[in-house]
C-alpha cells in the first residue's frame, strides 16, 4: 500500500478543518494535506444557504458557501493539498491513517501531528425511541436540507419539526419559502434551543407556532403504510413524561427532526483518545491537544458549536498549536483540570497548561438551562477568581471566560459556575 | 405457460422453499406482494437461530427447528450471509427458575439438540464469559449451537440462490384470487393470471387469507407484535451470546443479544393485535422491553440506540406447531403458515419438509445438473486487507465510501443493484449492503444512496422509494430545479 508522508493531517474539510489549515500555515507550517470525504471542501457550510455567518470573523453576513469560500480563498496558493472524495477509515495512536478514495484506492498517512475536524452527526429518531409507525417521511432536518439545497427536492409538503435546533428553525423558514406548509415546531424544553434571531427570523416572521414543553407522542402512517399521515404531539410535565388527554393531532406527510447534534468521534476513538462523557468530544488542553501527543480537535467534533465563527477561532488555533508542535515538539508544562460547576452542561478544555505560548486561557461552555440575570463565578481550588454579570444566559449560547494563564499558578482545579442573581 | 409449483410469499419460508426446489428440474414461480423479498416478519425478528430445546417433543416444530439449526449452519458457510454460532443461555435463580430451566434441557435432550448444558453456579456462567448479569443469577441452560444471523440477508441469499437456478420472481405481485378447475390452479394478480399445478401458501401473516381463496378458511391467523430496541455498536459486547429469560406464567420474557454486525438487541415484548399491517412501536410496549431486559442485563444503556422496530408474528391461537398441511379439501394446495418463533431457524427444513409433501403428491423430482451455487458479496470492510487492495484495483467504486457509519462502499451498492434479486429502494439497498444501518440511519447517506438509484436505475425523483411501493423520499423539485 502507498503511504504518503506528510506532517500534518487535517481529518476533515468543513469550517473546523479549513480554519485549522490556515492557522497551521500561518504559524509557518508548509506540509499539510486536508482529507475530506465530500468532493468538496466546506462541510456542512456548503448546504447553510442562509445568511447569516461570518459577523465576528469577517464582520459581514454571509452564506453558508460564501463563509467556506472565503476559507478555501484564503488557502489558495498555498502548498496546502486536499484529498477530496476521500475517506479515513482507520487512525492509529501512532498517527497512521488509512484512506480510501476512488481516486487513490486505499492508502496510509504517514504524520507528525494530525487535528481532528470531522464535525458531528444529527441524532436520529432512534436515539429519543420516537414511538409510531415506521415508514417514509421522517427526516433529519440535516438531511431534508441537503434534499432541499444541494440536490433541489423537497421531501414534503405540510411538515412538523421536533426540535427547535438551530437546523429545525432555518428549515421551518427554508421549506416555507419553497412553498411547504409548516404547521408547527415542537420542543420539548420549555424553551428554544435555537438562537433568538432564529426564533424571530424563522418562525415569528412566518407566524410558525412553537409548542414549547411538547413532544412528538405518535407519527401515524396512511392506511397503506406508505407514509406519514398524522402527527401526534403532547404536552410534557416537569419530568418530561407526555401528560395524557393533551395530545395535539396534526395532518401532515412529513417530520423533521432536530433533537442535537453528537460529536463524530469513531475515528477517535480507533486512534485511544480519550472522550469527556459531557461534550461527547475528545478531552483537550488549552492548546486543543488531546489526550494522545500531536493529535488534536477543533470544531464540532470537539464541542457542538452555536456559530461558525467560534469554530473557526477554534480551528485556527489547533492549526497554530500542531504547527508549534511539529517545530518544537511536545512541551512539558505542569496542568490544571478545569471542570463544570453549577449550572454548567460542560467545560472545555478540560485541561489547563501552566505554561505555554498564549498569554491567555480560554473556557468555553454552555449553561444547563436558561438563566436570567446571572454572573458566571471562576474559582481556583474553591477560591473566588473571578465573577462576571450577565443579563441572561442561555443553553443554545456558547460562553467563555478567559483566565490569564500567569492566575493558573499555584493551582490544581478551576471551575466555573453560573448562576441566577436573586436580588 | 404452467408452472409446476407456484409459492406465495417471499419471507424466509417462501425463499426457503423456493431454494430446495431450485435443485430439480422444476418449473417454480415465487409470488410476492411487496417490492421487496423478506418485508414483513422475516425482516423484523429476533435475528436468532435457535437451538431446539424450547419446542414440545414431537412437534414438526421441534423436528424442524433441529434440522434447520443445522442446515442454516452449512448453508451460511456458502451462501455467505451473516451467521454466527455464539451459543444461548437461559438465565436464571436456582431456586426459582432451577426446576423450570432443567425441564427445558431434558427436552432439549429429547428434541435432539447437541451440546446442551446446565451451568449451576454464577462461576460457571461467568467463566463463559458473561459478567454482566443481573446479580441473582446463578444457574442457566447453555446452548452452543444456538446462533445469530441476518434474517433478510439469508431470505435474499436462500431466494437469489433460487432465481439463479431459473426459479422466477415477481414483485409487487400480490394474488388476489386463487381458482381450481381440474388439476389447474389459477393465480390472479395485478400482472395478469399464472397457472400451477401445486400452490404453496407461505404468506405469513396473511396466510389465512390466501388459504380461504382455496377453502373455508382452515385456521385465523393472529399478528403478535414483538417490540425491540437495536443499541448501538458500544454496547454490542455488554454479552456474548444471546441471553433469554427463564419463561414464566406472565410470558417467555425478553432477549439480550449482540447482532451480526455488532449491535445489542433488546426485545421482544408481546402483544396481540387485529392489524395484521400494524408494526409500530408504541412507548408502553418500549418501556415493558426495557423493564424486562434490565432484569437480565442491568446496565444496558438505552440512552445508546440507534433505532426501534416492531414485527408481527404470524400465529394460530391455541395451536402450539407449526400449521404445515395440504388443504384437506383442495389437494396440491399446502399451507406452510403459523410460522411464529422459531420459524426462522426452520427455514431450510420447511424447503426438506416441502419436497417430501409435494413428492408423496405426485411431483417428480429429477435434481438439476447444471445446479449453481450463489453467495453473497463479502461486505468489503470485512475483508482482508490484500483482498481489499486486490478489489479496489479492479473497481475503484469499492473505495468510495458512501454509508461512513457502517463503512460501505459505491461498489457494494451498485452491485446489491445489479445482483440476482436487485435492490430497488433506499431500505432495499440497506438490507443488501447494510448502508444505512448505522448510528446515523441514513442522515448522510440517505441522499447520496438516492442519487445511485436516480443515476443507475434511471428512476424519476419521484419513483424512489424509502421501502414500500409508493413510499416517496422525496414529493417535488424546488423552484430553482424546477426551471
Amino acid at each position: 500500500m502507498k503511504t504518503l508522508h506528510v506532517n500534518l493531517l487535517i481529518i476533515g474539510g468543513g469550517p473546523a478543518g479549513l480554519a485549522a489549515a490556515y492557522g497551521a500555515y500561518q504559524a509557518g507550517e508548509r506540509d499539510i494535506l486536508i482529507v475530506e470525504r465530500d468532493n468538496r471542501l466546506g462541510g456542512i457550510l456548503n448546504q447553510c444557504i442562509h445568511n447569516g455567518f461570518g459577523l465576528h470573523r469577517f464582520k459581514e453576513e454571509l452564506s453558508g458557501p460564501e463563509y467556506a469560500q472565503r476559507y478555501i480563498d484564503m488557502l489558495k496558493d498555498t502548498s496546502v493539498k486536499v484529498l477530496s472524495d476521500t475517506m479515513v477509515l482507520d487512525l492509529s495512536s501512532n498517527k497512521v491513517a488509512t484512506i480510501s478514495s476512488f481516486e487513490n484506492g486505499l492508502m496510509k498517512v504517514e504524520a507528525k501531528a494530525v487535528i481532528l475536524a470531522m464535525g458531528c452527526r444529527e441524532r436520529s429518531r432512534g436515539a429519543i425511541s420516537t414511538p409510531g409507525d415506521r415508514v417514509a417521511g421522517i427526516y433529519t432536518a440535516g438531511a431534508a436540507q441537503k434534499y432541499c439545497n444541494i440536490d433541489g427536492y423537497l421531501v414534503g409538503k405540510r411538515i412538523v419539526i421536533l426540535g427547535s435546533g438551530d437546523i429545525g428553525l432555518i428549515m421551518a423558514r427554508r421549506m416555507t419559502l419553497e412553498g411547504a406548509k409548516v404547521l408547527a415546531d415542537v420542543e420539548l424544553c420549555p424553551y428554544s434551543n435555537g438562537l433568538a434571531r432564529n426564533i424571530a427570523q424563522c418562525l415569528n416572521d412566518f407566524d410558525i407556532p412553537l409548542y414549547l414543553s411538547y413532544t412528538v407522542t405518535d407519527i401515524i402512517a396512511d392506511k397503506d403504510h406508505k407514509r406519514v399521515s398524522k402527527v401526534v404531539i403532547s404536552k410534557v410535565d416537569e419530568k418530561r413524561n407526555p401528560i395524557p388527554g393533551s395530545e395535539i393531532s396534526f395532518d401532515c406527510d412529513t417530520l423533521l427532526l432536530s433533537v442535537g447534534l453528537i460529536p463524530e468521534n469513531e475515528l477517535s476513538k480507533k486512534a485511544g483518545v480519550r472522550l469527556d462523557r459531557r461534550t461527547k468530544g475528545a478531552i483537550v488542553k488549552d492548546n486543543l491537544e488531546t489526550s494522545i501527543e500531536g493529535i488534536f480537535a477543533c470544531g464540532n467534533v470537539l464541542q457542538v458549536h452555536d456559530l461558525v465563527d467560534n469554530v473557526s477561532a477554534e480551528g485556527e488555533k489547533a492549526g497554530r498549536s500542531a504547527a508549534e508542535y511539529i517545530k518544537e515538539g511536545e512541551k512539558v508544562s505542569a496542568t490544571v483540570s478545569s471542570l463544570p460547576g453549577e449550572g454548567l452542561g460542560y467545560l472545555c478544555p478540560q485541561i489547563l497548561r501552566k505554561e505555554g505560548s498564549e498569554e491567555n486561557v480560554d473556557l468555553f461552555f454552555r449553561v444547563r438551562t436558561p438563566l436570567k440575570q446571572s454572573v458566571l463565578e471562576v474559582y481556583g481550588d474553591g477560591k473566588l477568581l473571578k465573577r462576571i454579570p450577565k443579563i441572561r444566559l442561555v443553553p443554545s449560547e456558547m460562553e467563555s471566560v478567559r483566565l490569564k494563564r500567569s492566575e493558573l499558578a499555584g493551582l490544581k482545579e478551576v471551575s466555573v459556575v453560573a448562576k441566577e442573581v436573586t436580588r | 405457460m404452467k408452472y409446476d409449483v407456484t409459492i406465495i410469499g417471499a419471507g424466509i419460508t417462501g425463499s426457503c422453499i423456493a431454494f430446495e426446489l431450485s435443485k430439480y428440474d422444476l418449473s417454480v414461480l415465487v409470488l410476492e406482494k411487496e417490492n421487496d423479498v423478506s418485508m414483513k416478519t422475516t425482516k423484523a425478528n429476533s435475528a436468532i437461530i435457535h437451538a431446539g430445546y424450547d419446542p414440545k417433543p414431537g412437534t414438526k416444530m421441534a423436528r424442524l427447528n433441529v434440522l434447520g439449526s443445522k442446515l442454516t449452519k452449512e448453508n451460511a458457510a456458502w451462501m455467505n450471509f451473516h451467521y454466527k454460532q455464539i451459543g444461548s443461555l437461559v438465565i436464571g435463580n436456582k431456586e426459582k427458575d432451577g426446576e423450570l430451566i432443567d425441564a427445558l434441557f431434558d427436552r432439549g435432550v429429547k428434541n435432539g439438540v447437541e451440546g446442551l448444558k446446565v451451568l449451576k453456579t454464577r462461576e460457571e456462567i461467568e467463566a463463559i464469559g458473561e459478567k454482566n448479569l443481573a446479580p441473582d443469577v446463578n444457574y442457566a441452560l447453555f446452548a452452543p449451537t444456538a446462533a445469530i444471523c441476518s434474517p433478510w440477508e439469508m431470505a435474499l441469499a436462500y431466494i437469489s440462490n433460487a432465481v439463479v437456478n431459473g426459479v422466477t420472481l415477481k414483485r409487487n405481485c400480490p394474488v388476489t384470487g386463487i381458482h381450481k378447475e381440474g388439476d389447474t390452479f389459477t393465480l390472479k394478480t395485478p400482472e395478469g393470471d399464472f397457472e400451477s399445478e401445486y400452490v404453496i401458501n407461505c404468506a405469513g401473516v396473511d396466510a389465512d387469507d390466501v388459504d380461504s381463496m382455496v377453502e373455508k378458511k382452515a385456521f385465523t391467523i393472529k399478528a403478535v407484535k414483538g417490540e425491540y430496541y437495536l443499541l448501538d455498536k458500544d454496547q454490542g459486547d455488554l454479552v456474548h451470546h444471546v441471553i433469554f429469560q427463564t419463561p414464566s406464567k406472565v410470558g417467555k420474557g425478553v432477549l439480550v443479544s449482540p447482532t451480526v454486525h455488532g449491535n445489542l438487541i433488546v426485545g421482544p415484548n408481546a402483544q396481540g393485535h387485529d392489524d395484521k399491517e400494524e408494526v409500530r412501536n408504541t412507548s408502553a410496549g418500549l418501556a415493558d422491553v426495557r423493564t424486562k431486559a434490565v432484569r437480565s442485563v442491568p446496565s444496558v444503556n438505552f440512552f445508546d440506540n440507534v433505532r426501534n422496530f416492531a414485527g408481527n408474528r404470524a400465529t394460530i391461537e391455541d395451536y402450539d406447531d407449526f400449521y404445515i398441511e395440504e388443504s384437506k379439501t383442495c389437494p396440491h394446495f399446502l399451507n406452510f403458515a403459523g410460522i411464529k418463533s422459531p420459524g426462522l431457524s426452520s427455514g431450510p427444513a420447511f424447503g426438506k419438509e416441502a419436497v417430501v409433501m409435494l413428492k408423496k403428491d405426485g411431483l417428480v423430482f429429477h435434481e438439476k445438473k447444471d445446479y449453481k451455487r450463489y453467495s453473497l458479496p463479502t461486505f468489503v470492510k470485512e475483508m482482508k486487507e490484500e483482498d481489499k487492495e486486490k478489489l479496489i484495483a479492479t473497481n475503484p467504486h469499492y473505495a468510495r465510501i458512501i454509508c461512513r457509519c457502517e463503512t460501505i462502499s459505491e461498489g457494494e451498492i451498485l452491485a446489491a443493484l445489479h445482483s440476482p434479486v436487485p435492490a430497488t429502494t433506499i431500505d432495499g439497498v440497506k438490507r443488501r449492503t447494510n448502508a444505512g444501518m448505522g448510528r446515523c440511519q441514513g442522515g448522510f447517506c440517505g441522499p447520496k444512496v438516492f442519487d445511485i438509484l436516480k443515476e443507475e436505475l434511471h428512476l424519476p425523483f419521484d419513483h424512489i422509494y424509502q421501502d414500500r411501493e409508493g413510499s416517496q423520499v422525496v414529493v417535488s423539485q424546488t423552484k430553482e430545479n424546477r426551471e
